[in-house]
């Protein structure tokens, strides 16, 4: 039976859209670059290697907690084993489903890959392809509730990624006060993801979004304002936050295998 | 200066009816809504349309042009290219009644279906008092003029007929979140019943409504997942829900 615009008591038209601009077009782009992204990050999560080039460590192997791992790449320690049931496991793997899941579960990756993968709408008034639709209301959807779990364990690999890009003042010697491209590249990542965190909407909300008397709480109240500021600016940090990754990962994958120079300033 | 435009009227009614091509004046500074009337007093007289205030405030003329949910008065002639065919339809999500009217009632009904402001008890009518940053928040949903234009893009209802049942949609949750926030409201359970009996877990913020709303009300940033969040401390955040048991209060102040 014919369902949403093509119901029996609707207006009898027969496109699934009428829109006459290029709605297809900011999915597509959404599409490809997260398909590339995720694409470029699991090559790098398997390939095991070219992950630390003193003193740069890249964001995707932060903190790099396997036994396989090269010294100095985790302030944490290593508590894993760098093989379970014989077989070798990246240390990648067990640390990327933190950021992965905060952005899975982020409220404006949600409305991107909703239509951009999904298709649920492809576009505002554009008519999706499913015949059902229960949204966020069962699993495994429902887990999307799950993003300040996701949130307050990327603030603490916030805080691990801000120690790498401290650590970036040394040079290859372990000597401070130096600074290098790659110095820059990973501050700049790192600003980035701070910026991508605290302008969330679960900052926003835990920060005080949740109060009902913002009077009775002025500090809570001004930073609720500032974030609030900042969430506007949130699918903008989203983007650059991953790119900054992407280019960080790639910056010390070259300078690691040797096919870039990190380059001193001082 | 006036030029000729193409227009494509959506015509019928539940069932039956189509496009019709007509060939209309315009003006400089005209709305669609200026070319409807022009068509209905000089080519279609009994083209039905509904319209009031033709100043973006009553909410009443809200229809679909070139596809996209707007209200007909304040969509200028001029912001589409020359030479551009306007088409003109019913909302696609309601059922049409006649030609671009369509009955909205789903929406009065759902209107009826929330909760109203319970006031606390201890307070007479006259002794509230509520603090200017306590209420600014609720006061950006207050801007809603009831166009209806959220309902209608929200694909949620617009793709899925079904889902009327157990969907307020953007404007009652925009409604839901002005109570919740309201200093003053003692209802408890707001929050459950916005995800167990409005279908607040059915929306997948994909946004449509804050890009279609005439009035600029940041629908999914300020209401939506604000209450969503809300929606988490009482029913999925463990630590929130022992904290409020341990400090014997909601968990909300």
């Amino acid at each position: 039976m014919a369902t949403g615009v093509f119901s029996e008591s609707r207006a009898k038209i027969k496109e699934r859209t009428l829109r006459t601009d290029r709605w297809w077009l900011q999915p597509l782009i959404t599409f490809s670059v997260l398909m590339s992204f995720i694409v470029y990050a699991t090559f790098r999560a398997f390939e095991n290697k070219y992950y630390f080039a003193e003193p740069l460590v890249s964001p995707l192997y932060s903190p790099c907690l396997s036994t396989a791992c090269v010294d100095g790449t985790s302030p944490l320690g290593q508590p894993f084993n760098s093989q379970y049931f014989g077989i070798g496991i990246s240390p990648a793997l067990f640390i990327l489903i933190f950021p992965l899941g905060f952005r899975l579960t982020c409220y404006y990756y949600r409305k991107s890959y909703y239509r951009a993968f999904w298709m649920s709408p492809p576009a505002c008034a554009v008519a999706e392809p499913h015949a059902k639709y229960t949204g966020e209301t069962r699993a495994p959807l429902i887990l999307q509730n799950s993003h300040r779990w996701f949130f307050y364990a990327g603030l603490v690999f916030n805080v691990i990624l801000t120690y790498d890009a401290t650590i970036a003042f040394r040079n290859e010697e372990k000597e401070w006060g130096h600074m290098s491209v790659g110095t820059l590249v990973l501050v700049f990542s790192t600003v980035m993801l701070w910026l991508y965190s605290l302008s969330c909407h679960t900052c926003r909300h835990t920060i005080g979004g949740r109060l009902k008397h913002f009077s009775k709480h002025p500090i809570r109240y001004k930073t609720w304002t500032w974030i609030s500021a900042l969430n506007h600016k949130h699918p903008t940090f989203a983007w650059i936050s991953l790119f900054g990754v992407a280019f960080a990962d790639i910056y010390v994958r070259q300078v690691a295998s040797g096919a870039w120079t990190n380059f001193y300033f001082f | 200066m006036a030029r000729k435009l193409k227009l494509r009227i959506w015509r019928g009614d539940a069932t039956d009816g189509g496009l019709k091509n007509v060939e209309v004046e315009a003006n400089d500074g005209e709305v669609v809504l200026d070319l409807i009337h022009r068509v209905q007093a000089t080519q279609m007289g009994d083209l039905a349309v509904r319209w009031n205030c033709k100043a973006g405030k009553c909410g009443s003329c809200s229809m679909e042009i070139n596809g996209k949910p707007r209200l007909a008065c304040m969509t200028q002639v001029s912001s589409f290219p020359e030479g551009e065919e306007i088409t003109v339809t019913p909302l696609r999500a309601f059922p049409v009644i006649k030609d671009l009217v369509t009955d909205v009632s789903f929406n009065y009904r759902k209107a009826m279906e929330i909760p109203s402001y319970e006031h606390p008890k201890n307070l007479a009518p006259g002794e509230a008092r509520m603090e200017q940053i306590d209420v600014e928040r609720s006061q950006e949903f207050r801007k809603c003029i009831e166009c209806f234009l959220c309902q209608d893009v929200c694909h949620v209802v617009r793709d899925h007929e079904e889902n009327k049942k157990s969907f307020a949609g953007p404007r009652f949750f925009i409604r839901i979140a002005e109570l919740d926030m309201h200093p003053l409201d003692m209802l408890k359970n707001r929050k459950q019943k916005a995800q167990e009996e409005h279908g607040l877990g059915m929306c997948n913020i994909t946004k449509c409504c804050t890009e279609v709303c005439p009035e600029h009300i940041r629908i999914t940033d300020n209401a939506i997942i604000p209450m969503k969040e809300r929606v988490v401390d009482v029913k999925y955040d463990p630590v929130r829900w022992l904290g409020s048991k341990i400090r014997k209060r909601e968990g909300i102040v």
